[in-house]
């Protein structure tokens, strides 16, 4: 366990070594611009606006990193051959993939919490701005608690991606890695598609198969709350629950797959 | 190496400047042809939706975003006088409801995108696209997602009071908007005065009253507002025009200006309409709004109910 912390730490430090965090400066610059600009472009929702670009933005800068980091965690080792001092240390090939993982998870969760954060001070410079009148046809209060829930929610999404990222980063090149990444994070939000495939498909062959592809998939959909969040529907605990417990299960799911590619993975 | 870099800055800002100089030059020789604006490339609710999968709502905003640049384009353009380069005879607002249309398949709660939207569709040129029927098929959708939504009913009720004028449908709309939990007091009442008195005066300032003091955002506010004050400058004109009525039958002309009337002592001064711009009067002796008045021009009235409700 401490051979993982350790390693997570390194992979935290060499992230921000990297100047992964420089993208804050990007979405902060995004917020604050959008801020400015939105209030002359149209007509009140100003806050709405807001907050569906800053959800969004969290999403599209994490699934960035959880895959362009996340492809290299593995490739890197080998590429500067460091891999070799590492698996002569005293550690098991799966803590060194839990490790990594961990690592770049941990550096996905700084990064929303700060982008939450900067979302926040927007939204409340904004309802300080606008003022309480502009604010009473809001569906939820622009200060609104709830969006946690949707970060929350991507976060879990950030970390199945990076998951498959690693698994593919373990046994494939950087370019075919990010490839196959991004294809199963696609796919994964059209995952309501492949349930409903007999409704398109006369074949019951395709129908079934499209049907199992959907159990396998990860769904990725479940996790997009952020609609609801916004125009302020309850979202019940149960549901909640549920998807996490989905995602944390698919996440070890594919982490054993990692592990064992990995460990059977011969590097002379 | 600080020189070094200065000097490259300088090199690469230079290059730059020339390219965007050769850029001017290449646009004053080859013009680029003007790219329609009325034109939606993606007109496909159901496709819009695939292609933004997972951020949907954001790809809303940016319909709705396009939606009042576009409605706001169109009514500068209608509003211009021909000599100062508007009024485009092709524009009619076309575009309005398949933008709205996409805005709220993309986010079909999209509150604000019914309730505006519709009010700029159902309103006549050059304020809105004169299309009635298209609003309340835009509200009906919006019913159709948030079926306890009793605003919506609400403001369909009010399109067939105010513009199609069909009072027993608006009553209809009124009476069911009221049965959902949660609604206000009041829309029993406007829909007992919808079927009683039809399109009179004091039948509208309650439901203009209502939406002005219901209105989800500043917009809304003020464009009730405007109605507002709207029938108050029609109150206004009716009881001028019986002064200027009694004048002309005393003198046995019609006066040419107001000060006839402010010197006989039937006006304290020239009349204001409730902008603040002077009403004025026709050669015929008939009172009118002003162009420049904030309030022109003024709403063709619903008219009274005939025969029984």
């Amino acid at each position: 366990m401490r051979a993982i912390g350790t390693i997570a730490l390194n992979v935290f430090r060499e992230s921000v070594r990297d100047k992964v965090l420089y993208n804050l400066v990007f979405f902060a610059i995004l917020l604050m611009g959008a801020s400015y600009l939105i209030g002359q472009l149209t007509a009140g929702q100003d806050v709405k606006i807001i907050k569906d670009l800053g959800l969004a933005a969290t999403s599209i800068f994490g699934l960035f990193i959880a895959v362009f980091i996340g492809i290299q965690l593995v490739a890197k080792e080998v590429d500067r051959r460091s891999i070799y001092s590492l698996l002569s240390k005293p550690i098991d090939r799966y803590q060194l993939v839990l490790g990594k993982y961990a690592g770049l998870v941990l550096t996905l969760a700084v990064n929303l919490a700060i982008m939450a954060v900067a979302l926040y001070a927007v939204l409340a410079y904004m309802a300080w701005m606008l003022g309480p009148g502009a604010l009473l046809g809001l569906d939820a209060p622009a200060f609104d608690p709830a969006l946690l829930t949707a970060v929350g929610l991507t976060f879990v999404e950030l970390a199945i991606v990076t998951a498959l990222a690693l698994l593919f980063s373990t046994f494939s090149t950087p370019l075919l890695s990010a490839a196959l990444t991004f294809a199963l994070a696609i796919a994964g939000r059209f995952s309501a598609d492949l349930r409903n495939f007999n409704e398109v498909v006369d074949s019951p062959v395709a129908a079934s198969l499209a049907r199992g592809l959907y159990w396998v998939l990860p769904n990725l959909a479940s996790f997009d709350v952020r609609s609801q969040v916004v125009h302020g529907q309850h979202l019940s605990a149960g549901y909640l629950a549920l998807t996490a417990g989905y995602g944390f299960m698919y996440i070890a799911a594919v982490l054993v797959g990692a592990t064992v590619i990995f460990s059977r993975r011969d590097f002379k | 190496m600080m020189a070094q870099g200065i000097v490259a800055l300088l090199v690469a800002s230079g290059l730059v400047a020339s390219a965007a100089g050769l850029q001017y030059v290449r646009e004053q020789k080859y013009p680029q042809p003007v790219v329609s604006e009325a034109t939606l490339f993606i007109t496909s609710g159901g496709a819009l939706r695939r292609l933004t999968t997972g951020y949907r709502a954001l790809a809303a905003d940016l319909y709705w975003i396009r939606a009042i640049q576009y409605y706001g384009r169109t009514r500068i353009s209608l509003t211009t006088p021909p000599a100062a380069g508007g009024r485009d005879g092709t524009l009619r607002y076309e575009l309005l409801y398949p933008l709205l249309d996409l805005t709220t398949t993309l986010d079909p709660r999209f509150n604000i995108a019914y309730r505006f939207g519709a009010v700029f569709l159902a309103a006549p040129l050059p304020d809105g696209a004169g299309r009635p029927d298209l609003a309340v098929a835009l509200l009906e959708k919006g019913l159709r997602e948030s079926p306890r939504k009793w605003e919506y009913m609400h403001d369909i009720g009010f399109v067939y009071y105010w513009d199609l004028h069909d009072y027993r449908q608006a009553a209809e709309y009124f009476d069911r908007a009221a049965e959902i939990p949660g609604a206000p007091w009041w829309l029993r009442s406007v829909a007992a005065t919808t079927l009683a008195r039809g399109g009179d005066r004091g039948a509208s300032r309650l439901l203009w009253r209502q939406l002005y003091e219901t209105a989800p955002d500043e917009r809304g506010r003020q464009a009730a507002g405007l109605k507002l004050l709207q029938l108050d400058a029609l109150d206004q004109m009716e009881d001028l025009q019986r002064r200027i009525d009694a004048f002309t039958a005393q003198r046995g002309e019609p006066p040419r200006s107001w000060q006839p009337l402010v010197a006989s002592g039937a006006l304290p001064g020239i009349p204001l309409d409730p902008g603040g711009t002077a009403y004025e009067l026709s050669e015929s002796g008939r009172v009118m709004l002003s162009m420049s008045s904030t309030l022109f021009p003024l709403p063709v009235e619903p008219g009274p109910r005939v025969g029984p409700p």
